[in-house]
């Protein structure tokens, strides 16, 4: 490796350490604003619902993955878009990384996987949040804890890439228009809530929801995560297409991404 | 002025820049020419929208020129943009540090993203935040500083990588007094030790006082580049001997004709304006003001004429052509 690319990799990690310092020392904050809604959606779903007999009881074993998929989405994104957006707006503080010794594509990269890193611990986290608040309605199943890993990641790979790519397209005064036009509908049609078999019956919309990279992380996570019933797999979206749809999804959203990150710091 | 070969005296140099935006109907900088030499401080100035912020965009790697192209220390900044950023360091006009780290965090992490040692780079944040004033306050963070001290942490900043040449855009604007002075000793501090400083201000006096040699920008081009005692020589005439005279005779306003028509006679006056004293009570008080280039050595001839014609000097005054004057005559004064 030569010199130079030591110095751009130094560069990245120096950057990634301080994302890991900040982000460390507002540790607890992070993790209110990341549980808050996965706390209260698995008590009135998983456990007020099938109590009061609105849902099935194994609802709760179906949403469980769902929930560890939005929350991994959401926390990678909020981890870049709404700094990313403020920064490349008004405050620039950027711009002390953009003149560090690496590509500027390095930056870009650097948010991705620091975003990815938020989105994973999140997801993580829900699995004690699930445990303690469902309590008996708590299923996982522990035989496929590699693809638990992997659709972990790839989830906040999605949701930081995404992050990335919305972070360096809205603009500051169109903040909170951009996140309720485009927030809702991903948080909505990326069967979060409702396994995706289930929408065969409203075939429009499960087709819908396939345009979604939220869908196949949230099926992806259910794959690896709901119980067998009498020895049979939880019918889910087919396991290839879901490990073809997560890394290109990443790979493309991060590749436009990089792209639009480009147009705004260098002109 | 454009030095084509890259000359090892020059820290910058920049070669027929033209940079064009992509919504822009005309270009933003055009044709523009010249060389830092290394060690100097060089003024950038113009008024807003001349092309400063373009060039100097160009030369930190933010911008990518449309044609021609600019070098530090050799380095093309459009070949090789890593190449440069090792080599520079750029003070903004408005604050742009890190908010969520501590004072002397911000000086450190700079540094490791620019591949400094651990050990060096704690030494020498401590070190820039004695030498600028800041060592008491390191490990607070920039919200609770100071305008002052934020302008000084970013010249600390800057210098944690100690970069070849450092670009500093208005640096001591919207300053108390003090602060201005400081950061105006820091800078001649900076020039001692062989930084080369590339600065861009609208203070006249600040350029005169600190730059080596200043450029005036207006619409995209270099008008003129010189030294600033050079560029004050470009206006004829604009320096001014101002003689305050009185006399209780009461063909006053004979008398001072007459001393305007002598004054008038001196060798190298270009012109002479006479106006009476109007918020004086008492009437035969006048103003002559009398402009060339030389004006000093008029003084006694000056007097002379007075006191022939039966007036006295009550006060005698040299004023010299201000860099701002000279700004202004290049570039107009019309509002942009």
């Amino acid at each position: 490796m030569g010199s130079r690319t030591r110095l751009a990799f130094s560069a990245l990690l120096a950057t990634f350490h301080r994302d890991l310092v900040v982000t460390g020392r507002e540790f607890i904050p992070f993790l209110m604003q990341a549980l808050m809604q996965p706390l209260f959606f698995l008590f009135i779903f998983g456990k007020v619902l099938p109590g009061i007999g609105l849902a099935a009881p194994n609802f709760a074993a179906l949403m469980l993955p769902g929930i560890v998929a939005l929350t991994g989405m959401i926390a990678a994104m909020q981890g870049v878009t709404l700094p990313l957006v403020l920064d490349l707006g008004f405050a620039r503080e950027i711009d002390d990384r953009l003149l560090a010794p690496m590509p500027v594509w390095f930056v870009a990269l650097e948010k991705v996987l620091f975003g990815a890193l938020r989105g994973a611990v999140a997801s993580s986290v829900i699995f004690p949040l699930g445990w303690v608040i469902l309590g008996t309605g708590f299923a996982v199943r522990t035989d496929r804890m590699f693809a638990l890993l992997a659709m972990v990641v790839l989830t906040g790979l999605v949701g930081s890439t995404v992050g990335l790519l919305m972070g360096t397209i809205i603009k500051p005064d169109q903040i909170s228009l951009m996140f309720t036009l485009i927030f809702t509908p991903l948080l909505f049609t990326g069967c979060t809530y409702y396994p995706w078999g289930a929408l065969s019956r409203i075939r429009w919309f499960q087709v819908l929801t396939l345009l979604n990279p939220l869908t196949y992380a949230a099926e992806g996570l259910r794959y690896a995560m709901v119980p067998t019933v009498g020895g049979r797999d939880f019918p889910t979206l087919p396991l290839i297409w879901i490990l073809v749809a997560l890394p290109v999804s990443v790979v493309v959203v991060f590749l436009l991404g990089t792209r639009t990150f480009g147009k705004r710091v260098v002109t | 002025m454009s030095g084509s070969a890259y000359q090892p005296e020059n820290a910058v140099v920049v070669t027929h820049l033209v940079k064009r935006y992509a919504k822009g109907k005309t270009n933003a900088v055009d044709d523009v020419s010249f060389a830092v030499r290394r060690g100097e401080i060089f003024g950038l100035l113009g008024p807003n929208g001349a092309g400063k912020t373009t060039t100097i965009g160009v030369l930190t790697t933010a911008i990518v020129p449309t044609s021609g192209g600019a070098s530090i220390g050799g380095v093309d900044v459009a070949a090789d943009p890593i190449g440069v950023k090792q080599r520079i360091a750029v003070v903004p006009q408005q604050s742009n540090l890190d908010r969520s780290l501590k004072v002397r965090e911000i000086l450190t992490f700079h540094a490791a993203y620019h591949g400094v040692g651990r050990r060096e780079r704690g030494e020498l944040a401590d070190r820039l935040l004695e030498q600028l004033g800041l060592g008491e306050r390191k490990n607070e963070k920039v919200s609770a500083y100071s305008g002052g001290m934020v302008q000084r942490l970013m010249i600390a900043r800057a210098l944690m990588h100690e970069p070849e040449v450092l670009f500093l855009d208005e640096p001591t604007n919207n300053l108390d007094p003090q602060s201005r002075l400081f950061l105006w000793e820091k800078i001649a501090e900076l020039r001692a030790r062989g930084l080369t400083i590339l600065m861009t201000t609208h203070d006249m006096e600040e350029a005169d006082h600190l730059c080596d040699r200043i450029a005036v920008m207006d619409h995209g081009k270099i008008l003129v580049n010189d030294s600033p005692e050079a560029l004050k020589r470009m206006l004829p005439g604009s320096s001014a001997l101002e003689l305050q005279t009185f006399t209780e005779r009461v063909d006053h306003a004979q008398i001072s004709e007459q001393i305007a028509l002598m004054l008038r006679s001196l060798p190298g006056t270009a012109r002479v304006d006479t106006t009476a004293d109007a918020d004086s009570e008492e009437p035969g008080h006048y103003t002559h003001r009398l402009f060339g280039d030389n004006v000093h050595s008029l003084i006694g001839s000056a007097a002379q004429a007075i006191s022939e014609n039966g007036a006295e000097v009550r006060n005698v005054s040299v004023k010299k052509p201000s860099l701002e004057e000279v700004f202004l005559s290049l570039t107009g004064r019309h509002l942009r």
